[in-house]
């Protein structure tokens, strides 16, 4: 059984400019110690849907019209607060882009670290302190003995990221929610972070949810890679698959993109059009707008995720019908 | 659009040793002048006409004052920046209005760099009637003209910047540093905030009309295959001083200077295969404080081949290759 498995997961946000379907229908699974990537463009609905399985989502505008999130047997969307409460912090955590606006800058470093230990193990304040210690020395924060009584503002970015890190993982989750902890931060200190997290993950065995628009990222960290657009995943895929063969036309638009993969002075290849309106009823694919191998039984509609190969599942029906081929 | 033929072309921007230091003070009432942060310290650059330069760095390394100062934003302590022959630095305040003619410049955040209450129209039209480049009849030709240079639509004039894209606000801020015609543009981060797609766009654009119009481009980013993808020669800077500065496939593809290869190397390359079998050079700690470099190199204490002698003296910038220049004394022996 997984670790977490979605399910038909749809947040939609009601306001006064109409319903923004920002995630619409989506479902997958992590397994313990398997470290899944979202990838996707701003407005494709990664970061809501980690927030929705951390019952982040302001409600109102926002809504939970439907889907389930079975975390070892319970529906992080339907449980009780405090089922909820003792699950979130505790086997669930996350991390956040911005470490300088997630961190409280009224308190000490200590006091944040140490506050899930007190809150969910109940162990006394020298106990949890001793431990925290212990984190902030494995997530490589120098001279941690002194500092772990630092304002966060007395820390550098990458520092301050590597608290969070800290505060996350000092009760041992069995799944970690990281939502571009490293888009904020220089890619010297990127790699550090990324180094980071791949260590802690092997010797804490905990399954990761890596968010990021950064396909490199995720190239080399995560064992699956999910990639989103419009509120929906487009394709889905083991990492070598994905970059190797991906079957989608925007899996390998968002590919061809980056300047990397590109000889030199030639011009870049480019999605046309914008990311899409999801405050818009989108009854085809949400790509269809900007796909170049668009039919008009591509708009009427919705494609369904299906698998092609054990694995590697993707939403395009002329891939499927093997009409047309990307990689 | 090109002018007429010139044999080479000459350089359009030089700076020489410039130096920026912002000065800190200590004291309530008797303020103390107690140091400097040394966001500049002695940066000698040319970029030739039609030349994109490509500037990459970590934050707080000083690329972005050092475009403020070529733009003469911030007091320059030390140096000259000499654009065209002028030195800016001692050009009276006409002179400084007709220089900033041919000195544009593109900030990262469309968002912020555009003034919400102004339509596009009134964006472009502005320094067209400043500068007096046409009449008030003229502004309409004119405003459509640039709008369709950068890939924009004219009858969207009328819009205001928040019913736009990042990207493409991004083209208004572009058509906004063309509409002086300008010898050289400084584009400070201008892909960063951008979606990947998007950004494809952008590049594209800023390539093909500094090849159109031969534009000069200073193009700062801390995206390094973003920098090897639009420039011609990059500038690798740290801590307030250029490290390596060469041919943009020669830095990126075969660093020579120790904190270049540590930076080309913290890429994330988007191969699996590729990613997860490289060596990476991992850098211990963050970049020191440019209130108090480390003496010597400054690179020293998170260089992995620092010695004794790197400790000693701020190693100058020496050949390194053809066309290329780097500052470590230990080049040789690195290999």
């Amino acid at each position: 059984m997984p670790l977490l498995s979605v399910t038909d997961l749809r947040t939609h946000f009601h306001t006064r400019s109409g319903v923004y379907r920002a995630v619409d229908g989506v479902s997958f699974s992590v397994e313990r110690g398997e470290t899944l990537g979202i990838v996707g463009e701003s407005g494709s609905g990664k970061s809501v849907t980690c927030y929705s399985i951390m019952g982040l989502i302001p409600q109102p505008p926002g809504r939970i019209e439907g889907g389930s999130a079975m975390f070892d047997g319970v529906d992080l969307l339907r449980c009780s607060p405090k089922v909820a409460r003792s699950i979130r912090g505790k086997r669930v955590s996350m991390i956040f882009q911005d470490p300088m606006t997630s961190l409280n800058p009224y308190l000490r470093v200590s006091e944040q670290v140490i506050e899930p230990l007190i809150i969910h193990e109940k162990i006394s304040k020298k106990e949890a302190l001793s431990r925290a210690l212990g984190m902030m020395e494995a997530v490589g924060i120098n001279d941690a003995g002194r500092r772990i009584h630092f304002y966060p503002h007395e820390f550098s970015g990458g520092m301050r990221q590597r608290v969070m890190i800290a505060m996350a993982l000092v009760t041992r989750p069995e799944l970690l929610i990281a939502d571009e902890p490293t888009t904020a931060l220089d890619v010297t200190v990127q790699a550090q972070i990324l180094e980071l997290i791949r260590r802690l993950q092997r010797e804490l065995g905990m399954a990761v949810i890596f968010v990021t628009h950064d396909l490199g990222v995720v190239a080399g960290l995560c064992d699956n890679v999910q990639v989103m657009y419009g509120g929906r995943i487009m394709e889905t895929a083991g990492a070598r698959a994905l970059f190797h063969s991906p079957m989608h036309p925007y899996t390998r638009g968002l590919q061809r993109s980056i300047p990397a993969l590109q000889p030199k002075g030639q011009e870049l290849f480019t999605i046309p059009g914008l990311p899409p309106d999801v405050s818009k009823p989108m009854p085809g694919c949400a790509f269809a707008p900007r796909c170049g191998f668009v039919l008009d039984k591509c708009t009427a509609a919705r494609p369904e995720l299906e698998e092609s190969a054990p694995g590697h599942a993707h939403a395009c029906i002329r891939a499927r019908a093997g009409e047309i081929k990307v990689a | 659009m090109t002018g007429p033929a010139q044999d080479p072309p000459g350089n359009i921007l030089e700076l020489r040793d410039v130096r920026t230091y912002f000065p800190i003070h200590s004291g309530f009432l008797v303020k103390k002048h107690v140091g400097d942060v040394r966001a500049v310290d002695g940066v000698t650059l040319s970029v030739r006409q039609g030349e994109v330069l490509g500037l990459v760095g970590e934050s707080g390394c000083g690329k972005s004052t050092l475009a403020r100062t070529i733009l003469q934003l911030v007091p320059t302590t030390g140096g000259a920046v000499v654009l065209n022959g002028r030195n800016l630095g001692e050009a009276s305040r006409a002179e400084m209005l007709a220089c900033r003619r041919d000195l544009q410049m593109i900030f990262q955040d469309p968002y912020a760099s555009l003034n919400p209450r102004m339509t596009v129209h009134a964006t472009l039209a502005e320094p067209l009637l400043v500068h007096g480049i046409c009449g008030p009849s003229g502004v309409r030709a004119h405003v459509d003209e640039l709008m369709r240079v950068v890939g924009l639509a004219p009858r969207f004039a009328r819009k205001y910047p928040h019913e736009f894209s990042g990207g493409q606000r991004q083209r208004i801020a572009i058509a906004r540093a063309l509409a002086l015609r300008p010898k050289i543009i400084i584009a400070d981060e201008p892909v960063s905030a951008l979606d990947v797609s998007i950004q494809a766009q952008i590049l594209n654009l800023l390539s093909q009309l500094c090849r159109e119009m031969n534009l000069s481009l200073v193009f700062i980013a801390h995206d390094l295959s973003v920098v090897r993808h639009i420039s011609d020669r990059v500038a690798v800077m740290y801590l307030g001083k250029i490290v390596e500065l060469g041919p943009a496939a020669d830095v990126i593809d075969r660093p020579r200077h120790p904190y270049t290869r540590a930076l080309v190397s913290a890429i994330p390359v988007p191969d699996p295969d590729i990613e997860r079998s490289r060596q990476r050079i991992v850098l211990a700690g963050d970049p020191p404080s440019p209130i108090n470099p480390p003496a010597g190199c400054a690179f020293h204490p998170r260089c992995p081949h620092a010695i004794e002698r790197c400790k000693q003296a701020v190693p100058p910038l020496v050949p390194a290759g053809p066309g290329l220049e780097a500052a470590c004394i230990r080049l040789g022996e690195i290999g």
